[in-house]
């Protein structure tokens, strides 16, 4: 699988028609992001796999906007998996990236990694290499809605209060670009202090990923208290889903529900 | 175009978190958690996220200043190093060692606070050693 995306970077590379293509590369023994701008370098790629299948993904669409927002007219390729794809699609809804501006080289996960992040989508529209595997059915998210709801409420509170305050799910997020955010405003969030306000901090963030959260599971990988925050985005995303049809980042010009002004849902 | 991620250990305590300076064309522009560190695997506290922030600060001070009359003043090297050798000498002739205390940086690497150290204890003679991380 590697060298069908070597062999078709090294093709963007060499006809100039990107300036440099966003991906993984492998050095000093450790995984890291990188831009490749010769094909020279390609030796290096990596697709993230280093023990175990996907267990080096980084926030590659978030390397994409840091460039871009500086480079603006250039073209950029990106290593794309399905969830990363995903994550494209919202980022052009949002305005952060101009699709004319990015070539997405897409690959499928196989079934291993698909089934540790029950996705829905594990591969992207057009892949270059790998074979589509299915959706995978939702087991985690499907135990905690199986607890009563007092049982349930202690056991997010319980985790949440696991809480560091690290930000490392904002901070590791794709989605997340805005230049003031909410989980700042000292109206929501007491500054300075531990421990962090329960249940606010969360779920203002769970609120402002409903439609964003593109379920990439960077956050929960990010999280030193180990708080099942993907369980808690794939709620929010289930409930933007069974409301208004709508699931982030599928559909490549499908606008949110959110941003839109209208009547309200006869429910 | 020169887009790096630099692999380096975080200066603010001495767990050693792994990671990664982001920078684009010389300028830093953010951490990225480094997933394959062994000690913290891709997790960061909150400093170690925002620990690319004080190297570009405006605040951060890029030149020795030495109070005089009042009013701090912009000298050279030699004159601050000399001003702190003669005025630590002086000190501890007059009062004794333990007039001294150093402080040490939380945003320096753990050898240059090593040496602060062993400065303080094996050159002037004191134990009054400490830190800003342990306020």
């Amino acid at each position: 699988m590697i060298d069908t995306i070597k062999q078709k970077i090294s093709g963007l590379l060499s006809d100039a028609s990107v300036k440099g293509v966003v991906a993984l590369k492998t050095a000093n023994g450790h995984v890291t992001p990188c831009v490749f701008q010769k094909e020279d370098d390609l030796d290096m790629l990596s697709l993230g796999d280093m023990q175990a299948s996907g267990d080096t993904r980084y926030p590659l669409n978030k390397v994409l906007i840091t460039i871009a927002r500086q480079y603006p007219d250039d073209v950029f390729g990106v290593l794309v998996r399905g969830c990363d794809e995903r994550g494209l699609y919202t980022l052009y809804r949002l305005n952060q990236l101009d699709p004319d501006k990015v070539v997405p080289i897409g690959f499928c996960c196989p079934e291993e990694l698909a089934k540790a992040c029950e996705c829905k989508k594990p591969y992207p529209d057009d892949p270059v290499a790998g074979e589509k595997t299915k959706e995978i059915f939702q087991n985690r998210m499907e135990e905690i809605e199986g607890m009563d709801i007092s049982k349930r409420f202690s056991f997010w509170m319980d985790q949440f209060s696991k809480c560091i305050k690290c930000y490392g799910c904002r901070n590791i997020c794709s989605m997340c670009f805005c230049r003031e955010c909410s989980l700042e405003c000292e109206d929501l969030v007491s500054k300075g202090s531990l421990p962090v306000d329960i249940p606010v901090f969360h779920l203002t963030r769970a609120m402002h990923m409903a439609d964003r959260c593109i379920d990439c599971g960077l956050c929960e990988e990010a999280c030193p208290s180990d708080i099942p925050l993907r369980v808690l985005y794939k709620k929010t995303s289930r409930i933007m889903n069974a409301e208004f049809g709508f699931t982030s980042g599928i559909e490549k010009q499908e606008k949110s529900p959110l941003s839109m002004l209208g009547p309200a849902p006869d429910n | 175009m020169d887009y790096r991620n630099t692999l380096t250990t975080c200066t603010y305590c001495g767990c050693g978190c792994n990671l990664f300076l982001e920078s684009l064309d010389g300028r830093l522009t953010g951490t990225i958690p480094c997933k394959t560190g062994p000690v913290n695997e891709g997790k960061l506290c909150i400093k170690g996220w925002n620990v690319h922030q004080f190297v570009q600060s405006g605040k951060r001070l890029t030149k020795p200043l030495l109070r005089k009359n009042r009013k701090l003043e912009e000298v050279s090297w030699d004159e601050a190093l000399d001003f702190i050798a003669s005025r630590l000498k002086h000190i501890k002739a007059a009062d004794g060692p333990d007039a001294v205390g150093f402080f040490a940086s939380a945003k320096v690497t753990n050898e240059e606070n090593y040496l602060m150290q062993k400065f303080a204890r094996a050159a002037i003679g004191t134990n009054n050693v400490d830190h800003c991380a342990r306020l």
